[in-house]
């Protein structure tokens, strides 16, 4: 999310505007005017009362940029409007201009935001605007701050939920808008139909995380996850999509994520349906779950009064056995986490006999 | 190094095993992952042919002509980072004291200079001189000015103005604002609490209630989110982390699901790490999850953790050192992604 993403591919980019960068010198010869030719602030006529201020940057400057003759002209006279608290519809303009040389500039949109409420401009118009500039510019923390704070003067939600999902279809995980999103529903409960949306986008891709993770959000904040009935829809819901797509870790982390308060081990039957997934649906995610299964069944089993030592001491061994053949076959990247685990595990539950293979304690 | 090279993970006849399986369903997700695999594949392909004994190494001279070059000047692709140089001065500052390359005393002192233009008068620092106070400026320039490490550069910083202006960002929830009339999330909570701490100017009110902001930042997948209900992210799990840590209060997370998280960001083809779930990799990931192995490391042995390793942290860094060197690196000097 730093500014720094889109560095490689800026030096490639033509800059649009070079072709508007000539010299005001060049048209005083005729009486010819085009209006369209780009002329400095420092060349406009209706900006010459105002003196522009040069970036203070010191005498051996550091991390100096080369700004072009454009960006150094527009924030020579920002910083001039800043210096005297100007606030006119000339300034407003200005900030626009910034805006598009550097949209991440916050002192710029703070003080447009400013300018918007001393000159009671439009706020509609302003809305307009923002729509504009985060099409341009999704990827920017600004643009969406500035976007929420106007919706908040108008106290109009009513355009949000499709904006941002217009944004989402151009890029479906864009984190500032599913912020901005949530930060819309939560605000203004526009809970009704967002659950919908969220199957939408998973039918789309059912390996959209942020998706996955809205859906959390949604029926964490609505119907919450306590009630049985509910957490079976889910989770057929997850098993119908991981028989899908089996190698989809999202999937796996909400069946597991919407569990593990209650406890994996608390839910019957769950283990069974995921054991008969294995033959034909494996995957290192799988496996993983099954860890995890019986891991929480062994961490829970002073609960559990029908848990033999004989059951206990299978399922440890069950639980190890998954570690090993993570650590050294299925899951390698993650060898010294499942190892780690497998200690771990070892450890707590059963010192007494070591299962075969498991003496990787380095 | 005894002479003897390393074989690489990623020459392994079984390497390419470890390449996306689709299930015959194809995603926006399946597609974009798998032309970043082929992309990998190609560079190491590459690699494979022009280097009769292959030993990737750090291009220490191209990058610290890189760094050196741009402490001084950027070209104007650099025009959007004009309200992030701080940044700038921080990134190069480090990068260059990690390759153990000396600042020259004139160098350390234009950098104080500048950044003391850049320090606000209410208070913390901003992304250039004559703009306003915001937390991740601030963070970077106070950092910069620690690495630099001189009384200069430490009187630089008006301490008492710096904890004015952390107070007048806190937020009643525990949470701060990035700068005055800015956004919350929580990047600010970590850049809060580095400056305080590396300045010594921690009171009890200044971060009342933001752990247990922070700690609602922790989700259903194990990661943290930037705010309460978004999705896990790198960036974000460091700064909510690494900011627990510096207030002693990361045992409060729920480090083992935290640490599954994040060991599952490492992404079994590339080496590289993921921000998020089913997303790609990243060369700045390298950091922001990586780093939080050490963290989780030190935080589970505070709870009594036995079984940890004392000779690797729990991520693969062997693949996470090729995926660097043979896909991050720009020949040119610096890296990508």
């Amino acid at each position: 999310m730093s500014g720094a993403e889109d560095l490689s591919n800026k030096s490639v980019e033509l800059k649009e505007d070079k072709q508007f960068d000539v010299e005001a010198e060049d048209n005083l010869e005729d009486d010819y005017f085009d209006p369209t030719r780009y002329l400095f602030y420092r060349d406009r006529k209706e900006w010459a009362d105002l003196e522009p201020v040069p970036q203070d940057d010191g005498p051996n400057p550091v991390v100096k940029i080369a700004y072009s003759e454009k960006f150094s002209d527009v924030f020579d006279y920002f910083r001039a409007l800043l210096k005297n608290d100007e606030r006119s519809d000339r300034a407003f303009a200005l900030t626009a201009e910034a805006i598009e040389l550097n949209a991440a500039n916050y002192t710029v949109w703070h003080y447009r935001r400013v300018l918007l409420q001393a000159l009671t401009k439009d706020l509609r118009e302003e809305m307009r605007y923002i729509t504009a500039i985060i099409e341009e510019q999704p990827k920017n923390y600004q643009v969406w701050h500035h976007r929420r704070m106007v919706v908040e003067w108008l106290k109009d939600p009513s355009e949000e939920l499709e904006f941002i999902a217009d944004i989402l279809s151009q890029d479906a995980k864009n984190y500032h808008a599913w912020q901005h999103r949530q930060w819309v529903i939560q605000e203004y409960k526009l809970w009704d139909s967002e659950l919908e949306f969220v199957e939408t986008l998973l039918e789309e891709d059912v390996r959209n995380n942020s998706a996955w993770n809205q859906r959390h959000f949604v029926i964490s904040h609505t119907t919450g996850f306590s009630e049985p009935a509910l957490v079976e829809r889910e989770i057929q819901y997850c098993l119908t999509q991981i028989k899908k797509a089996p190698h989809n870790e999202s999937a796996w982390n909400y069946l597991k994520g919407m569990l593990q308060d209650q406890g994996l081990s608390s839910v019957p039957g769950l283990l069974e349906r995921v054991l008969r997934l294995k033959e034909t649906h494996c995957s290192p995610y799988l496996l993983a779950f099954l860890f995890d299964c019986y891991e929480d069944a062994l961490e829970n089993s002073s609960q559990e009064e029908n848990k033999s030592d004989e059951e206990l001491k299978e399922t440890l061994e069950k639980a190890l056995e998954i570690c090993h053949l993570l650590a050294h076959e299925k899951d390698t990247i993650r060898k010294e986490y499942w190892l780690f685990l497998g200690r771990s595990l070892k450890n707590k539950q059963g010192a007494d006999e070591p299962a075969p293979g498991q003496q990787e304690r380095s | 190094m005894d002479g003897v090279p390393t074989p690489l993970r990623c020459f392994n006849e079984y390497h390419s095993a470890e390449m996306l399986v689709d299930d015959g369903v194809e995603t926006v997700t399946s597609v974009e992952q798998k032309k970043v695999e082929r992309s990998i594949k190609e560079v190491v392909n590459v690699y494979k042919q022009m280097h009769s004994l292959p030993q990737p190494t750090l291009l220490r001279e191209q990058h610290y002509q890189y760094l050196k070059k741009g402490l001084r000047h950027l070209s104007d692709a650099y025009e959007c980072l004009d309200a992030s140089r701080p940044w700038l001065c921080f990134w190069i500052l480090h990068s260059l004291e990690l390759l153990e390359e000396p600042i020259p005393a004139a160098v350390a002192s234009d950098v104080c200079q500048f950044l003391s233009r850049c320090q606000s008068p209410t208070g913390g620092f901003s992304g250039g001189p004559g703009q306003h106070a915001h937390l991740a400026p601030t963070y970077a320039a106070v950092n910069a000015l620690c690495i630099i490490g001189t009384e200069e550069s430490y009187n630089i910083i008006d301490r008492k103005k710096l904890l004015d202006f952390l107070l007048s960002v806190k937020q009643p929830n525990g949470s701060f604002v990035m700068h005055v009339g800015g956004e919350v999330d929580v990047r600010s909570a970590y850049c809060a609490a580095s400056v305080a701490t590396l300045t010594n100017i921690l009171t009890p009110k200044l971060f009342e209630d933001t752990a247990t902001w922070i700690l609602s930042c922790q989700n259903w997948e194990g990661g943290l989110s930037g705010v309460p209900g978004l999705e896990a992210h790198g960036g974000y799990t460091f700064c909510g982390t690494a900011a627990l840590v510096i207030l002693g209060k990361e045992h409060m997370l729920d480090l083992k699901a935290l640490l599954r998280w994040v060991v599952s960001r490492q992404m079994r083809f590339e080496g590289g790490f993921q921000g998020r779930s089913n997303k790609l990799v990243d060369g700045c990931y390298s950091f922001w999850q990586a780093g939080l192995l050490p963290l989780l490391h030190r935080a589970l042995f505070k709870e009594g953790e036995s079984e940890l390793s004392r000779q690797r942290w729990m991520f693969e860094q062997q693949a996470l050192q090729e995926y660097i060197l043979l896909c991050c690196q720009n020949p040119g000097g610096g890296a990508g992604g």
